[in-house]
This record gives C-alpha cells, sequence and structure tokens, in this order.
C-alpha cells in the first residue's frame, strides 16, 4: 500500500468516526425528547405491573404493544433507533478502515479500544432491541457511547502504528474482542441500574407518575434486565480474563502476576460475582444489587483509564 | 436447589451452649449474605496491592517508596501493604471464602442429587395463583389431553410425573437440573484452581538472568541474577539445559506516531537441551518463549551493554567488557558502573550511556531515541577503595563511594580515549543484552482446565431456565374437557408463558393429526 493509499484510509475512517458522532448525537436528541414527553409507558407501565405482581414474579419486558405505534413520541423514538442502526454501522466502518489502515486488528491503543468499546455499547443495546422494546433506554446507553467517542478523539487519539510486540498475539484479539462486548454490555447494565433506582425511589416516595420517568420500565423489571445482561456478560468476562492469563503466561511467563491491570480485572469479576450473589440474598436483591451493577462499571472504568494512564502496569498501551 | 435462598432470612441469635454456637458459627459462614460480604473483602483487600508498588514485582520501587515515606512506609510494611498478595490478612479473607464455599456447596451436592432422582412434586390444587395460569376447553378426554401433554414434554427432555385426584387427571413436569448441576460444577472448580494456584506457588520457581550478545548461560542456580522457588520446590528440579545469546534485534517505531515505540525484539539463540545433546539454533521472541522440560524461557526485557578498555598508568589493560547498563527511560537512557578491582588504587566509573544523545537543562544528558542513532557515554571516575573486600555482596549496578573520590568527568563518543591522569579509559562500542525470565510452573495446566470447567459449568448454569409446568384436565359440565395450565420459574426471571401455551398447543394438537 502506498502512503497516499494509507493516509487516505485513515482520513476516511476518521470521517466515519465523526459521521458516527453527528448521527449519535442526533440520536441522543431525539432520545431525550422521547424520555422528556413521558407519555407513552404510563398506561401499560401499570397495567403489566400489575400482572407482574399478580404471577409473584418479575415477568419480561414487553414487547412493543401495538396501540403505542399511534403516540408521536413512539414515531420520534423510532426515528432515533434507525438512527442508531446508522451510527453503528459508521462506526463499523470506521474500525475497519482503521483496521486496514493499521495491517492489524484495530485494538493497539486507548483510542482504538474506546471506539471499540463505544461499538461494544452500541452493537449490545441493538442487539438487546432487536428482541424486546428498548426506546426507553436509548438515551441512557447513546450519551456514554457518544461520550467515550468524544473523548476517544479529543484526548486519546493517536496515529495508528503497529503493535507493540507484547500485544502481538491471537490470543490478544480473543482477549480483547470479549472485553469490548463486556464492556457494552456493563455499560448498558449500569445505565438500566440506574434507572432503576430512580424508580424505586419514586415508588418510594409515593408520588404520582409523571413526568420522564414515564416512559421507562418499572424498577423491577429494569432489575431483571439489568441482571439479565450481566448474567450473560459474567461468562464472557470470566472468559477474557482467562484468556488474558493465557496471553500473560505466553509473554511473560506467569499467568498470573498481580500486575493492577490483572488485579483490577479480579475486582470487577469479585464486584459481579458478588451482584450475582447479592440477587439471590434475601434483603439485597433490589437497590443494593443495582448499586453493585453500578459499582461493578465503576470498577471496569477505573481499570481501563486509572491503570492505563496514571499506574506503571506491565499493561500500559496508552499510546497518550 | 431446592429451597430458593432467597427465602433465606435473618439468622436466630446465637445459642448458648458451646455445640450450639459453633453451629451458629457455621451457620453464618455458610450463608450467601457471608459469601457475598466475603467476595466484597476480597475485592477491597486488593486494592492497595494495585495502588502500592509490590516486592513481588517490583522491589527496588518498594525500596524507593520507604526511603521517600520514613513514618509511613515503616508501618504499611509491616502490615504488608508491600506484599498485599501474600500477606495473612488477605490469605484469611480467601481461605475464609473457600471454607464458606465447600460449606455452602457440598451439602447442596446431596441435596441437588437425591433432587435428579426423585420425580417433580405432584400439581399444586390451585393453578390459577401461579404464572402464566391458562384455562381453555378441550373436545378431548381428559385422560388424552395428558397423554399428549406427556408425550410432547417426554420429547422435549422435561421430567414428568403423572396422576389422578378426584376427577382430575394432572401432568407435573420439571426441566432445568442442569442450572444447579453448572453451579455446582462452578463452585467446585474454583477450588480446583485455588489448588492448581497453590500447586504451582509450591513446586514451582522463577529466575531472571541478563544474558549479553555472545555470552551463554546455562541453568544452575549461581548463574541467575534473581531466582526464587516455592516452599517445596528445589534446585534439583531444574532441568540442566543451557543456551548462548548470538544476536538480538530490536526495532522501534521511527515513524511521528507513536515514535519509539517497541516494534521488534528477536533473539537468535543457540540451545542445548541437555548436556550430551547437540547445540540447536533457536528463536525466542515475545509471546513465543522457548520450552525446554516444562520450564519455559521468556524474553522479558532488553537494554546495552557499552564495550569498555580500561589501561592503568603503566599503561597495561586492567579491564576490556561490555558492561550492562541498566535502561532508565523509554528511549533507553542507561545508567551503570564499572569496577576495576585490579588497577591500584581501585578505579570506579559511574556512567549514563545514550543511545540517541541529547541535552538540555531539565533533564540533562539524556537519550532522545531508543536506537544507537549517535551514542556516548558520560562517565565520572572515582579513585579509592571500591569496598569489595567488606564481604558485604554488592550489586553490580552500585558504585559505593564512600571510601572513593571523584578525580574526573567526561563525555566519551565511541572509539574516544579519555586520560584522566592516573590510568585512561577507551569507549569502544557497545553490544545489546537480553533479559530472560525461565519459570516452571507445574500447576499450570491444572489451573487452566479448572479455569475452563468453571467457565462451562458457569455458562450451563447461567443459560439454563430451571422451570416447572402443570396441565390439569377434569370433565366439564357439558361434556367437554376444562384444561388447566401453569408454570412455575425457579430461576431468575425466566417466563414460562412460553412452555405453558407450547404445551397446551400439544395437549389439542397432537389429536388432530
Ligand atoms: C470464590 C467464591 C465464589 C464465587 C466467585 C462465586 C460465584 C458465583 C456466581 C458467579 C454465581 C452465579 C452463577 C451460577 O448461578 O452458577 C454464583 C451462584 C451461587 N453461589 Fe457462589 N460464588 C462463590 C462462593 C459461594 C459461597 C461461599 C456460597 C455459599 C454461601 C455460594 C453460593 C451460591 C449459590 C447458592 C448460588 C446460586 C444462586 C442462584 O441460583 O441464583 N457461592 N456464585
Amino acid at each position: 500500500m502506498t502512503a497516499a493509499e494509507s493516509m487516505g484510509l485513515a482520513e476516511a475512517s476518521n470521517a466515519a468516526i465523526y459521521a458516527t458522532m453527528v448521527t449519535l448525537t442526533v440520536a441522543m436528541i431525539l432520545f431525550a425528547a422521547y424520555f422528556s414527553s413521558g407519555r407513552s409507558r404510563a398506561a401499560s407501565g401499570a397495567a403489566s405491573a400489575q400482572v407482574s405482581s399478580n404471577s409473584g414474579s418479575v415477568a419480561v419486558l414487553d414487547r412493543s404493544v401495538p396501540s403505542e405505534v399511534r403516540d408521536p413520541g413512539r414515531r420520534v423514538a423510532n426515528v432515533a433507533m434507525s438512527l442508531t442502526w446508522l451510527a453503528t454501522g459508521f462506526l463499523t466502518l470506521a474500525l475497519v478502515l482503521r483496521g486496514l489502515w493499521a495491517g492489524r486488528v484495530p485494538w493497539g491503543n486507548m483510542y482504538e479500544f474506546s471506539i471499540s468499546s463505544a461499538w461494544g455499547v452500541l452493537v449490545v443495546f441493538l442487539a438487546m432491541s432487536t428482541r424486546r422494546d428498548l426506546r426507553w433506554l436509548g438515551l441512557f446507553v447513546v450519551a456514554p457511547a457518544l461520550l467515550t467517542l468524544g473523548l476517544a478523539v479529543t484526548v486519546l487519539y493517536t496515529e495508528a502504528a503497529q503493535l507493540v510486540p507484547a500485544l502481538k498475539s491471537y490470543w490478544l484479539v480473543i482477549h480483547v474482542s470479549a472485553a469490548i462486548i463486556c464492556a457494552g454490555a456493563f455499560t448498558v447494565a449500569a445505565s438500566s441500574a440506574g434507572l432503576s433506582l430512580v424508580q424505586s425511589r419514586r415508588v418510594r416516595s409515593g408520588k404520582q407518575w409523571h413526568g420522564p420517568m414515564n416512559s421507562v420500565p418499572s424498577a423491577e423489571k429494569l432489575q431483571t434486565f439489568t441482571s439479565r445482561l450481566i448474567a450473560f456478560s459474567f461468562p464472557l468476562w470470566t472468559f477474557s480474563v482467562i484468556a488474558g492469563a493465557i496471553w500473560a503466561e505466553n509473554a511473560w511467563g506467569r499467568y498470573w502476576g498481580w500486575d493492577p491491570k490483572e488485579t483490577w480485572a479480579l475486582i470487577t469479576w469479585l464486584v459481579y460475582a458478588a451482584y450475582l450473589h447479592a440477587r439471590s440474598t434475601a434483603g439485597w436483591r433490589g437497590d443494593k444489587a443495582s448499586w453493585i451493577a453500578i459499582l461493578g462499571l465503576v470498577t471496569f472504568l477505573i481499570n481501563y483509564f486509572g491503570v492505563n494512564i496514571f499506574v506503571n502496569s506491565l499493561h500500559s498501551y496508552a499510546g497518550v | 436447589m431446592t429451597a430458593s435462598p432467597a427465602l433465606e432470612t435473618q439468622a436466630p441469635p446465637p445459642p448458648l451452649d458451646a455445640a450450639g454456637f459453633w453451629r451458629w458459627v457455621w451457620r453464618q459462614l455458610t450463608s450467601m449474605r457471608t459469601a457475598l460480604i466475603l467476595l466484597f473483602a476480597l475485592a477491597v483487600a486488593s486494592i492497595p496491592g494495585s495502588i502500592l508498588p509490590q516486592r513481588g514485582n517490583n522491589p527496588l520501587l518498594v525500596d524507593e517508596w520507604l526511603e521517600e515515606q520514613p513514618t509511613v512506609g515503616p508501618i504499611l510494611d509491616r502490615l504488608g501493604f508491600f506484599d498485599v498478595f501474600g500477606a495473612p490478612w488477605f490469605a484469611a479473607i480467601y481461605l475464609l471464602l473457600f471454607i464458606s464455599l465447600i460449606g455452602c456447596v457440598l451439602p447442596r451436592v446431596g441435596v441437588h442429587w437425591r433432587a435428579m432422582r426423585s420425580q417433580p412434586p405432584v400439581a399444586p390444587k390451585n393453578l390459577s395463583r401461579l404464572q402464566a395460569f391458562h384455562e381453555q376447553t378441550s373436545a378431548l378426554p381428559p385422560a388424552l389431553v395428558i397423554d399428549n401433554a406427556v408425550e410432547f414434554l417426554r420429547g422435549q427432555r422435561w421430567r414428568v410425573r403423572t396422576g389422578t385426584s378426584d376427577s382430575q387427571v394432572w401432568v407435573s413436569a420439571e426441566k432445568g437440573y442442569l442450572r444447579e448441576t453448572g453451579n455446582l460444577v462452578f463452585h467446585l472448580a474454583l477450588v480446583l484452581i485455588l489448588a492448581a494456584v497453590a500447586i504451582g506457588g509450591l513446586f514451582g520457581w522463577r529466575g531472571n538472568v541478563i544474558v549479553k550478545e555472545g555470552s551463554g548461560f546455562s541453568n544452575t542456580l549461581t548463574q541467575y541474577d534473581a531466582w526464587g522457588g516455592g516452599r517445596l520446590s528445589s534446585a534439583d528440579t531444574i532441568p540442566p539445559f543451557a543456551f548462548t545469546l548470538e544476536d538480538f534485534a530490536v526495532e522501534f517505531e521511527r515513524r511521528e506516531a507513536e515514535r519509539g515505540s517497541p516494534r521488534l525484539f528477536e533473539a537468535t539463540v543457540e540451545v542445548q537441551r541437555s548436556p550430551g545433546e547437540p547445540i540447536e539454533p533457536d528463536l525466542i521472541e515475545v509471546n513465543y518463549p522457548l520450552t525446554i522440560a516444562g520450564a519455559k524461557i521468556f524474553l522479558v526485557g532488553h537494554g546495552f551493554a557499552p564495550t569498555f578498555i580500561v589501561r592503568d598508568s603503566s599503561g597495561a589493560t586492567v579491564l576490556d567488557d561490555a558492561v550492562v547498563f541498566l535502561p532508565q527511560d523509554g528511549n533507553f537512557t542507561s545508567t551503570g558502573v564499572i569496577k576495576v578491582p585490579d588497577s591500584t588504587p581501585q578505579l570506579g566509573f559511574r556512567g549514563i550511556f545514550l543511545p540517541t544523545s541529547a541535552i538540555d537543562d531539565i533533564r540533562g544528558p539524556h537519550s532522545a531515541f531508543p536506537e544507537p542513532d549517535d551514542p556516548s557515554v558520560f562517565l565520572s571516575v572515582w579513585e579509592g577503595d571500591l569496598g569489595l573486600d567488606s564481604g558485604i555482596p554488592q550489586s553490580v549496578y552500585t558504585l559505593k563511594t564512600e571510601a572513593m573520590e571523584q578525580i574526573g568527568l567526561r563525555a566519551l563518543i565511541p572509539g574516544q580515549t579519555w586520560d584522566f591522569g592516573q590510568g585512561e579509559i577507551e569507549f569502544t562500542g557497545w553490544q545489546r543484552w537480553a533479559s530472560f525470565q525461565i519459570a516452571f510452573d507445574p500447576g499450570k495446566e491444572a489451573a487452566l482446565a479448572a479455569a475452563v470447567i468453571a467457565t462451562v459449568g458457569l455458562t450451563i448454569s447461567l443459560f439454563t431456565r430451571r422451570r416447572r409446568v402443570w396441565v390439569k384436565a377434569q370433565p366439564a359440565d357439558n361434556g367437554s374437557t376444562l384444561v388447566r395450565s401453569a408454570g412455575l420459574s425457579k430461576s431468575e426471571a425466566a417466563d414460562v408463558s412460553d412452555d405453558v401455551r407450547e404445551v397446551l398447543e400439544a395437549s389439542e394438537g397432537k389429536a388432530r393429526e
């Protein structure tokens, strides 16, 4: 590949990132409008809460309810969903172009890992949205994804270059791709856990259902949703840690060396294990479990930002 | 699981007699709440180990830290904060966690075993209070409705029990036992991981050695710069191999983006796997260690060894060697010392080697790029007693100058000779050195196997839904049959309405064929 061609790829990748960000910004505004209109779920939300308490267990989230289609707020949210799909397409393109330019997987430094994580967040959200109505969650998924992209292009941007030798391993591909999906699922789970805390506070305060949170399912449904996401991502995180250990064994001669990065991976793992236990422990299943889900994401972010940038670790690949 | 842990309530206060008290302690220790708290405790206890430097990873940094913090440092040190993962309080937490785990899981193995061999429970009296309750009428007789349902359920691998009560015929079915099986396998595999880690810790060993280009290494304890083994390891278990570092190739990024990032490390070696065997060429790269008799040789670092010739005042050569300098930054500004005990008086040099020389007011002499594009060395020369005869072992990287006097300071480029009065030093060039970690861990295969088993068990457990369905059929007044069905999900958030719908369809649909 000539230098000119490769510069073309780099610029195309960057352009695709900007296209993603513009599209996501519009999607975010529309999701916010839908969220603050807050009308759509009021009726059906109350009805399904009735059903679930009646059956003595938490029911699944609604699939789309036909009568709501007529709601104009709904249409706004539908446009936002389509834009999110489009943005995810742009972002996929950006990652592919970046990978072509660098001649490797696009996970060589913090910039690349950040845009990949934003991709993970969007993909997990969209994948879940094919099976249930997640318009209420859109704002809380698109906003962190956009924030991550913004950080990536402003603070973390690095020209593509080859991998440092320690990162040249197919275990990297396995380890990091699992971690990216986990980043997405943990973020979506923390968003819905946060919403569930707001919902349960509203219920406890005994106020009428009005305002933006009306478009959001009940606290119990949100907790169920959170726990499903974590039940899906916890084995994946386990797998990612194991793949990392195999890689570490190949690179440094030990599969576990209490390097800060490894230690925080374990901390994240322990917190999510605690979450799964909390969901089966009397007195912990509700709000406390939601707090643990948020704490889990916090430990994940500490590992990513804190350890990469501030701590002297074998894993310092920040490139910033 | 038979009793849902969610129903666990606050335990009663401890009884007063001794046996009762210990039983109470055991019940507390093996409760879910304790497991939860211990998991958190372990997470929190790990944090200082990721923030403070640790002896195991970075002993030099620990010493620096202790020097800078003369008051807090020693206290933290006494409490084990510089070796968190070997500290007794850290061990106490994870041992308690594992005792709790075993105490919790073993009884559940028995319970689950019996549950798997017994029949599903009898259908409850009132289905309408259960999940996904549905009622319909059928033209088929009750027995046929239930037969159809049973056939369908068996085909779907439900465990089925049938019966009659009053005028009703019923079927009770349960599915998803694998959830508990997977959960138990997962928890027990965690114990296996701990055991495998312990085996590696007790019998394994690990050593580090720096080898200069053209030099050799043979695997005996005395050749290592650092060696550490578990309590049950011994020097006899070290396989007797040897290798020579023929060449060490390095490349760094020169483009503006990520300039100075490493791109290639490659050690070309000549290996003799055991005495008497032929010598064979091989390569050691990052991520591609060399395995010999269960021990693995990893490439972990590299640096420069500038070469010098030192002559005393009579002109006789007292040193002609490549001296290992240790890199201090990413651009390989390297420091080292040269000790010349064979001259009188003894001579010592402190040096800074710069592969690409640069100098500024803030950093002083430093290297601007990790490749030797413009090498130079800054030397200070000292005269006096090196202190090598005191009997106290000295690091080869530090010069004890208490009994010495500095007599000169000078920068040299390759080929230059400096006459400092009491003799002269010639800077002849440089070589590279590579550092290797040689490790033997007999527990790692078992740890991997246990980790894979744990992950498989976990995945099966989390993706299996444990649930029951019931169908009851009874004659209705008008000659038709009243069919009622409901389900109960025993795992989180599982939805049984699909199961109920399917079994009801089957109870009808099969007969129409
Ligand atoms: C090293 C410590 C432990 C870890 C990492 C751990 C992790 C986990 C995880 C990830 C789950 C959810 C996955 C599944 O259902 O298979 C789980 C479930 C469970 N754990 Fe643990 N655990 C530990 C110790 C314990 C202990 C000490 C107990 C007993 C008090 C315990 C009892 C349970 C029970 C009863 C469940 C099932 C919950 C349910 O079915 O919803 N675990 N554990």
